[in-house]
């Protein structure tokens, strides 16, 4: 999983590669300088002769020439030489922390647009497994935490370990018999670290769900607000609400109250270091086999030790953290597209508008008992006008989804054009299909731009011609800006009859062999209605036109009409064969016609 | 309305660079004193927090200067070449005592901590939602969710961290500052004058990357802001790309944005993180420049003591610079930067969390809903004479119960229904109006049907009579009392409401159902489902009765919600009913197939229907026709249609309804 998300990196590997180039420099100096100030007090201010100083450091400022210095001069030159690497190692590591920030967000944004691109790919029955929902929180909240951590990992994952490893080198090297000292803290305190942290992780995941049930509980309460006044349940939601929080008030507790043991027993092993330390270390400067500047340095040594093993502990939790993200992240990206098109041929275009469904079963999910739709055989010739009426739930709009493939049938075929969908590209079918959804969007931008999306090339006349059509050109001309009005989000600042009639001159621009509105027009007036029928009639006289509605006046001047119920076709005919033989159909006629009867 | 919420209650924007925060409270005093008195539910405690923190900084600042006397007596080993163990081992225990103590007062301050910090935020919540359960209808017109949950979610969250860490890191950090500062001068003025001008330079550094940070993560907000908009946009009509293979298209949109974010977060996060390392790495400076001006000192004077103003500057108050106070003075310089930079950020995040509380204090201290009515709703018996009686038990019948303030007498009115609009007068912001002089009445038991486009003021009626909103003119009266005067809960209770959004809860069927009436029996229940012919889809669910439901009822259909809506209002058992768009969903077959449920529950009771499709308004006792918020036409159905005015052109399809 994790490899498979640093191959993300591709762009920034340089920037990947330099940080933790840098923070090698850093650590190496930070581990010398303390060495240097040893040098400084044994040799510059005690007079104890450099060479007769452990540690293959010595060796090096021997091989410097510091062997003929003594005394001030010593001290200088060592001094200098300390602040000269001090320097050099802020560059490396204020270096090492662009580049980490570099390479976290190149890293970042390489896999949030490879995961955008993945989801631009997925068919409809992809997106229906993840829900838009859990796709917007990985794309958004699990890609930050990734990026960050990743960002953090290159600073610390070489940081600290390689800070532990050259700290106890350098207590190793100055003198082995008191780095003993580590070797018994050092692991105790780990075990202890490790041990509060497997602890705290299983009370840390029961608070994160306390936590996202409380806010649901929130979230609920705030969207459902006039439910609530409307029935009194204020003191009732009051009550809930305070258990919750009384929950998760203890559930933080119960996790933190562990985690806060980390200092104080942090502590307690550096305490312990020292004095260890300074007691041992006396007895060896007594004995002669030590120095006391060296005593100095590994005082120093401890800290850095500890200092990176409670480092080492914190980056175990992060990747706890983020490894929930990156699951997430990885599921998005390695989900198959349902829907492939490979073996097509992109030469083979959709030739006229004929559709044939053939023994036709489909169900949304493999595993389902049910199938929405069973046994479907239909032959529709190119140019028709066909009506689908059926209650809530009886599948249509899931038959018609399968022409443009926007799912793929379980068993059977569906042919379009004479050739089944699967032999065409995705693209060229989709072109020719030409499909008004019924929770249908339009995007921000102008209303040239979203209706553009029919027709890339488009000429203003051409776009205001399939407007007419959809009678919107009317009301578009009647705003100020006519067709570069702004559509805010969602487009909101258009009513619901206005928007479905800029989603069907949308779909009209692409000059479709099969055009397919799925409830489009629910919320335009039936006189409206008519007249879109009429204007599509007359200039798309070739074009395959299914219409899925509510109201019988939509559908009932169709060359056909299907009535659907429970995912199987339950007649076809014209309005009057049906109004005659279809149960339902009489009595979705009646219910809806009344009215007009008795005038 | 549904999907525009949705959309608002995503995710927070992204995550990147949550740490640094840069936001100035208004009134920063006054938010700290009032977020104090939560924070201070018990001053005892909250000073023994303070003694304790005091003690472990101390310990550690007097640790570390103990190390003095150690070292100087090892100084004395190599010197003298005779080794006094009992100093050494006197020095080291009292070095062990005060370490001990000082970790077990930051175990014991964090633990003291953790109480406090929860329970504060525990308390502040509460407050919150308990105020905003008062608060009415309009402001929550006003905010939207994800802003109020941000109150609940981020907010708190800083106010978290700046409690549990920022109170104490300040306190302890001053207290190591100063603790070291003074055993530095202490030790020698010289080596602390280097250090002060180290300082300086540190805290320029802070003070400019600060400024520049603050810049960039700015333009770091704005970009996570585009990117998120457009993956919330495009993902949630990504089925739309695809019926239009825009793929590749969107595709190239996103990468601009998401290359813009790339840049400004990548300058925005260098800021933060490059703080750390200078500030680390300086210390190693300090440290390397006090060695050598130290050892420097110590060659010259041959750390023996010396008199006057020399010997003080250079050697402090014992007049003499050590080997044993150098190292003391050398562990003291690498642990000054780090409570400087704590310091820093800390004060950052209070103020964070000071924003944050001032957002919160903003919500609690909105008026709440006003409430003057006196008029309640009691249980009530008629005896034979045809006088009403207050009664303690359920009686199936209530009354209004009136008293009257001007000779403390209480009268009782029955509970019909009975419902009046005199010439009312509203307008939501008072600029707009919204209706305009209308009248209507409604019997107990008549039906009246609002009919009208969007924006004509349907809804706007029914909130009205339950008073989610308060008329400017005129008057609304319920079984002739003006419905100012009556308790809105009593109100409220007497009304049911089924909305075209019907929002469940997560819970089981039969909890969602209960909500209605929370003491209803199982029997009650179905009964009510049965009614609303919810009942013979509920038993079709896995779990029947007890199925969870779960994200605003998201594993039902549409249909299916609206019928459970219907069911609770069915439960409730009100007199009055109000259905705004409850049949919306349901296709006309269904719709007639729950028709007869219907009937039964609104037999005997007045009811007000909004509705999209004629067909459901057509039986009503009356239609009134708004436009503009006003009633243009009003009357039963044959009587409209024979007028052949406005309602005449809707029901033959001449008009849009939308």
């Amino acid at each position: 999983m994790i490899k498979k998300l640093l191959s993300y990196a591709k762009g920034y590997g340089i920037y990947a590669f330099l940080s933790p180039l840098a923070i090698v420099f850093e650590v190496l100096i930070e581990v010398a300088i303390p060495f240097l100030m040893s040098v400084i007090v044994d040799s510059g201010i005690n007079g104890i002769p450099l060479s007769e100083k452990e540690g293959f450091v010595v060796d090096i400022l021997l091989r410097m020439g510091f062997g003929e210095k003594q005394g001030l001069e010593l001290v200088t030159s060592t001094g200098l030489l300390m602040i000269v690497m001090a320097c050099f190692s802020l560059i490396c590591g204020a270096s090492a922390a662009y580049f980490a920030a570099k390479a976290g967000m190149g890293f970042g944004k390489n896999l949030r647009g490879a995961m955008f691109g993945k989801i631009q790919d997925f068919s409809f029955s992809n997106v229906d497994k993840f829900s838009t929902g859990s796709l917007i929180t990985r794309m958004t909240t699990d890609v930050g935490m990734i990026q960050n951590a990743f960002m953090m990992a290159l600073r610390m994952l070489v940081r600290s370990p390689l800070m532990f490893i050259m700290a106890i080198a350098m207590a190793v090297d100055i003198n082995k018999k008191l780095s003993l000292v580590f070797i018994i803290v050092g692991p105790a305190l780990f075990a202890a670290l490790v041990f509060i942290g497997s602890k705290a992780h299983p009370r840390f995941e029961r608070m994160f769900k306390k936590y996202d049930k409380f806010n649901t509980s929130i979230q609920e309460n705030l969207i459902s607000i006039r439910v609530v006044k409307a029935f009194v349940r204020s003191k009732y939601e009051k009550e809930k609400f305070r258990i919750s929080n009384d929950e998760l008030k203890a559930a933080s507790i119960f996790a933190e109250k562990l985690i806060i043991l980390n200092g104080p027993v942090m502590m307690v092993a550096v305490y312990t270091c020292i004095i260890s330390i300074l007691w041992f270390g006396s007895k060896l400067i007594f004995v002669g086999s030590m120095q006391l500047g060296d005593l100095m340095s590994f005082i120093t040594y401890v800290q850095q030790i500890l200092m990176s093993l409670m480092m080492i502990s914190m980056i175990f939790v992060m990747s706890v953290m983020a490894r929930a993200s990156m699951k997430r992240v990885c599921e998005v990206l390695d989900e198959e597209p349902t829907i492939k098109d490979d073996t097509a041929d992109g030469n083979l275009k959709v030739e006229n508008g004929d559709i044939e469904f053939k023994n036709v079963v489909f169900r949304y999910n493999e595993t389902a008992e049910e199938p929405v739709l069973s046994n479907i055989n239909l032959s529709i010739k190119s140019g028709e006008t066909i009506g689908i009426l059926g209650g809530t739930g009886s599948a249509k709009s899931s038959l018609v989804q399968l022409i443009p493939r926007l799912y793929d049938v379980s068993e059977g075929e569906v042919l379009v054009g004479g050739r089944n969908v699967k032999d065409y590209k995705i693209h060229n079918l989709r072109d020719s299909v030409s499909m008004v959804l019924q929770s249908n969007v339009l995007f921000s931008g102008t209303i040239e731009e979203n209706l553009r999306w029919g027709n890339e090339n488009a000429t203003m006349e051409e776009i205001r011609e399939a407007a007419k059509i959809a009678c919107a050109d009317d009301f578009v001309m009647s705003f100020p800006e006519q067709y570069n009005t702004d559509m805010s989000q969602g487009g909101v600042n258009v009513s619901g009859g206005q928007k479905q009639r800029l989603c069907i001159a949308r779909a009209l621009l692409k000059n479709p062999k099969i055009l397919i509105l799925d409830d489009s027009t629910s919320a335009v007036d039936t006189a409206t209605d008519g007249k879109i029928r009429e204007g599509m009639k007359n200039s798309l006289p070739e074009t395959t036109k299914i219409i899925i509605a509510q109201r019988i006046n939509s559908i009932q001047h169709a060359d056909k009409i299907i009535v659907i119920d429970d995912g199987k076709i339950d007649d076809i005919g014209t309005h009057d064969e049906l109004l005659s033989r279809n149960e339902i159909y009489k009595d979705v006629y009646i219910s809806q016609q009344e009215g007009k009867m008795e005038q | 309305m549904s999907e525009k919420q949705a959309k608002k209650n995503g995710p927070p924007p992204g995550g990147p660079g949550g740490k640094m925060r840069f936001e100035k409270p208004q009134n920063p005093a006054k938010t700290l004193l009032r977020l104090l008195s939560y924070v201070v539910k018990n001053k005892a405690v909250l000073v023994l927090v303070a003694v304790l923190v005091i003690i472990s900084s101390g310990a550690g600042v007097a640790g570390t200067y103990l190390l003095t006397p150690i070292i100087n007596e090892i100084g004395l080993v190599v010197e003298n070449g005779t080794f006094d163990i009992t100093n050494i081992v006197k020095y080291l225990i009292i070095i062990g005592i005060i370490y001990v103590c000082g970790a077990a007062a930051q175990y014991a301050y964090q633990r003291l901590m953790l109480n406090i910090s929860q329970g504060t935020l525990n308390l502040l919540r509460k407050d919150l939602f308990d105020h905003l359960q008062s608060l009415p209808i309009k402001f929550f017109d006003a905010h939207t969710h994800g802003e109020l949950m941000s109150r609940f979610t981020n907010d708190t969250d800083t106010i978290r961290e700046a409690i549990s860490q920022g109170l104490v890191q300040t306190i302890s950090s001053l207290v190591t500052v100063i603790g070291i500062f003074s055993m530095m001068l202490y030790i020698s003025p010289a080596l602390t004058g280097l250090i002060i001008v180290m300082l300086i330079v540190m805290l320029n550094i802070i003070k400019f990357i600060g400024g520049k940070s603050a810049n960039f993560f700015r333009k770091q907000q704005q970009n996570i802001g585009a990117v998120n908009g457009y993956i919330e946009e495009f993902i949630e009509g990504q089925r739309v790309v695809k019926v239009f293979c825009r793929e590749e298209k969107s595709k190239e949109a996103f990468s601009v944005h998401n290359e813009n974010f790339r840049k400004s977060a990548t300058n925005a996060h260098t800021c933060a993180s490059i703080i750390m390392p200078i500030m680390g790495n300086l210390s190693y400076f300090n440290f390397a420049a006090t060695a050598t001006l130290g050892a420097f000192i110590i060659i010259k004077t041959g750390a023996s003591e010396l008199s006057g103003v020399t010997g003080f500057l250079l050697g402090g108050i014992e007049g003499v610079l050590t080997l044993g106070s150098l190292a003391a003075f050398l562990q003291y310089t690498r642990q000054f930067s780090n409570p400087i930079s704590q310091v820093s950020q800390q004060l950052n995040n209070i103020l964070a969390a000071l924003a944050g509380a001032e957002r919160i204090f903003a919500i609690i201290d909105t008026t709440p809903e006003e409430d003057d009515g006196y008029v309640t709703l009691v249980n009530a018996r008629v005896d034979e004479n045809g006088n009403i009686e207050e009664s303690e038990e359920r009686t199936g019948t209530w009354a209004w119960r009136h008293p009257h303030s001007a000779d403390g007498s209480v009268t009782y009115t029955l509970l019909k229904g009975d419902v009046r609009f005199h010439d009312v007068t509203f307008s939501y912001d008072g600029k707009k109006t919204v209706l305009k002089n209308v009248s209507l009445y409604a019997k107990p038991g008549q039906k009246i049907a609002f009919v009208g486009s969007t924006g004509a003021g349907k809804t706007t009626i029914t909130n009205l009579i339950n008073r989610f909103y308060d008329i400017d003119e005129g008057k609304i009266t319920y079984d002739g009392i003006n419905i100012k005067k009556i308790k809105k809960d009593d109100l409220r209770r007497s009304l049911a409401m089924v909305l075209q959004d019907t929002h469940l809860f997560t819970g089981t069927v039969e909890e969602n159902i209960r909500y209605g009436k929370l003491d209803a029996t199982h029997e009650e229940i179905v009964e009510a489902a049965k009614l609303s012919n919810a009942h013979s889809f509920i038993k079709r669910l896995p779990d029947g009765y007890n199925t969870m439901l779960t994200g605003d009822g998201g594993n039902l259909s549409q249909g299916q919600r609206q019928l459970l809506a219907i069911a609770r209002a069915a439960v409730a058992n009100p007199p009055v009913l109000i259905l705004d768009e409850a049949t919306s969903s349901i296709d006309t077959r269904t719709e007639k197939l729950i028709e007869k449920g219907m009937d039964k529950l609104m037999e005997n009771k007045t009811v007000f229907v909004i509705a999209h499709r004629l067909s459901t308004v057509r039986n009503s006792n009356a239609i009134m026709v708004l436009e503009d918020g006003q009633i243009i036409e009003k009357g039963d159905h044959d009587t409209l249609i024979e007028e052949k005015g406005k309602y005449y052109k809707l029901y033959t399809g001449q008009f849009e309804l939308s």
